[in-house]
């Protein structure tokens, strides 16, 4: 494989990473937080199920991102995940609360703006409108959930000590679905936009099992996000409690498995083609956000019990992040891939000025070897 | 490694469960000998049955001691319940307090041998069984704590009833006391009496009051 096809996938990865330590506080801040789950138990299920996910269920999402804007060379796929992870690191470095999901639709719609290619306003209409399903939908199951173990629990007249161990296996059972779903619908955000220009090849491995190259990029983004998980999540685990409102370790399960839940009906290929298959109408599979899902998860619960303890001043802190964010990262990509494009003399899309990685090497190499003359190669540049 | 884990977690649940019920039996147990203690002293005076009473309380303190040293270690080395310990770890404390009052009570009976008049036994026997009932609600609206969240207030209103009632009997005996023509030092001696009693539902009373706030905690 070409050097500079790694290069332009560190950006994918760096927004992997930087998915990692955020979207993981989703799946076990809560239970982290308030000492129900050891931080290196949560880190090492949460990155073997987000792995899992991407890897066996994150063709969906992957398929409606492309659809919004086929990104067609690798320098542009590279700075439309660049401008997103920027943007997330920014937001992060900022103390706001950050999604990918919008961040990479800002990147590819930036994409789509400097490449004069036609935003699939289809597409984008679908994106958009589960970003308000995803957090109703989120806050509905986290009502139905809270309602439903209450009562479990009250006729159950568990011992507190015997629910307190019951809610700890529920935690890391609810965890690693979480983990496995945000896998499943967010590798898109992190991989997505490499898929069109992807460079791997299939192989099989003994015969039973061929690992696609879409898998290869899912598998290579899911690590990402792992590294993520073990390197820097803990500290936002750490705060997640002190968040939005103080929860109690029930309601932490009931919020971690309502935005699993979430995540995974906008993920799950199986569960459209069982829809399909009974004539009934299909979920989009869209990337959406965690952090709004649990936003909306949280909301859900908070309102059942008559709206006490939400802090608002955050909740508008989110509410504006999710506007911020995906111009930031539009901005961002349409101003790099500017620079990329007229001072690095790469081709951005398909059809555009400027050199593609390779044959851009190609061509240097060609010229440079009878030479050998290293000012000629700088005046080449 | 986490089945093992998890195993040994719910094997450890089940442990410190029996040991949070066998505190409470022993709180429930204790409060009944000193009622037979007490009526013990007051039909028949200081004798060895009183004695073994005394002796019974005793040893019941100790273990309730020795298991309130378990359940703390086992809570805070395992990080059991980090929402609710430091809760259970106050419950707990208080009511090993009502332990030492019995104890120190019956110990008071059994070193200064106060010599109470005939009178007065029927009030000082309706006063420990007043204060005994205090602790037997509070008993149960602890177990309510720890398995049945919404029935605590169901006891706890009968702990605030019952001390309300030994108040009205310890004041109505403290004034017989002082309105007879006993001497000073005496008075003063079985006052110091009713009150060892009395404190024992006024004791329970206030853990009522923390129980209450802890089960408002638990719900919200």
């Amino acid at each position: 494989m070409d050097l500079s096809v790694i290069i332009f996938l560190t950006s994918g990865l760096f927004l992997g990473w930087a998915l990692g330590a955020n979207d993981a506080a989703n799946v076990f801040g809560t239970a982290v937080g308030t000492r129900m789950i050891r931080f290196s138990t949560a880190a090492f299920i949460c990155s073997v199920f987000v792995i899992l996910g991407a890897v066996f269920s994150g063709a969906g999402t992957t398929e409606t991102l492309s659809k919004l804007g086929a990104v067609d060379t690798m320098a542009g796929a590279f700075m439309a995940a660049f401008s997103a992870a920027l943007a997330v690191y920014l937001m992060t470095k900022a103390g706001l609360p950050v999604s990918t999901t919008q961040a990479i639709i800002g990147g590819i719609i930036g994409w789509n703006l400097f490449s004069g290619t036609q935003t699939d306003t289809g597409a984008l209409t679908k994106i958009l409108s589960t970003w308000i399903i995803c957090p109703i939908l989120a806050a509905a199951f986290a009502i139905g959930l809270f309602k439903l173990t209450t009562m479990a629990l009250r006729r159950a007249k568990l011992h507190l000590i015997r629910t307190d161990a019951y809610t700890r296996a529920g935690l890391v059972l609810a965890g690693a679905f979480g983990a496995y779903s945000l896998g499943a619908n967010n590798i898109a955000n992190v991989v997505g936009v490499f898929v069109p220009a992807a460079p791997f090849t299939d192989f099989n491995v003994a015969g039973v099992f061929t690992f696609s190259s879409n898998q290869q990029l899912f598998l290579l983004g899911a690590v990402a996000i792992a590294v993520g998980v073990m390197t820097y999540s803990k500290r936002v685990m750490m705060t997640v409690g002190a968040g939005l409102m103080p929860l109690s370790p029930i309601a932490a399960w009931v919020v971690v498995m309502a935005h699993s839940l979430v995540l995974f009906l906008f993920a799950s290929q199986g569960l459209e083609s069982l829809l399909a298959s009974y004539g009934l109408p299909t979920i989009p599979l869209v990337p959406v956000s965690s952090s709004q899902a649990i936003v909306g998860a949280v909301l859900g619960i908070a309102l059942l019990k008559g709206g006490r303890g939400i802090r608002w001043r955050v909740l508008g802190g989110i509410g504006a992040g999710w506007v911020v964010t995906p111009v930031i990262a539009g901005v961002v990509c349409f101003m790099g891939l500017f620079f990329m494009q007229n001072v690095f003399d790469q081709k951005v899309y398909a059809g555009g000025p400027g050199k593609a990685p390779v044959a851009a090497v190609e061509s240097a190499s060609a010229v440079l070897a009878p030479a050998g003359d290293k000012d000629l190669r700088l005046q080449l540049r | 490694m986490e089945l093992t884990k998890s195993i040994s977690l719910f094997g450890r649940t089940r442990a410190l469960e029996g040991e949070i019920d066998e505190f409470l039996d022993n709180l429930s147990e204790s409060s009944l000998v000193f009622k037979a203690a007490i009526k013990t002293y007051m039909d028949e005076g200081y004798t060895a049955e009183f004695e073994q009473r005394l002796q019974d309380v005793n040893k019941m303190e100790s273990e309730a001691d020795h298991l309130r040293r378990a359940i703390e270690t086992k809570l805070y080395a395992h990080t059991l319940i980090p929402e609710s310990r430091g809760d259970v770890l106050g419950l707990i404390e208080t009511l090993d307090h009502l332990l030492n009052l019995f104890e120190g009570s019956l110990w008071a009976f059994s070193i200064e041998k106060p010599d109470i008049p005939k009178d007065y036994h029927a009030d000082f026997m309706s006063l420990t069984e007043i204060s005994v009932q205090a602790v037997e609600s509070l008993v149960q609206a602890s177990r309510a704590f720890f398995r049945n969240i919404e029935a605590v207030s169901d006891h706890n209103h009968k702990v605030m009833f019952y001390e309300k009632e030994a108040d009205k009997v310890s004041t109505k005996l403290k004034h017989a006391i002082f309105d007879s023509d006993l001497e000073l030092s005496r008075k003063t001696h079985l006052r110091n009496f009713v009150e060892h009693i009395d404190n024992v539902a006024d004791w329970a009373e206030d853990v009522a009051d923390r129980l209450a706030i802890y089960a408002i905690k638990r719900t919200v």
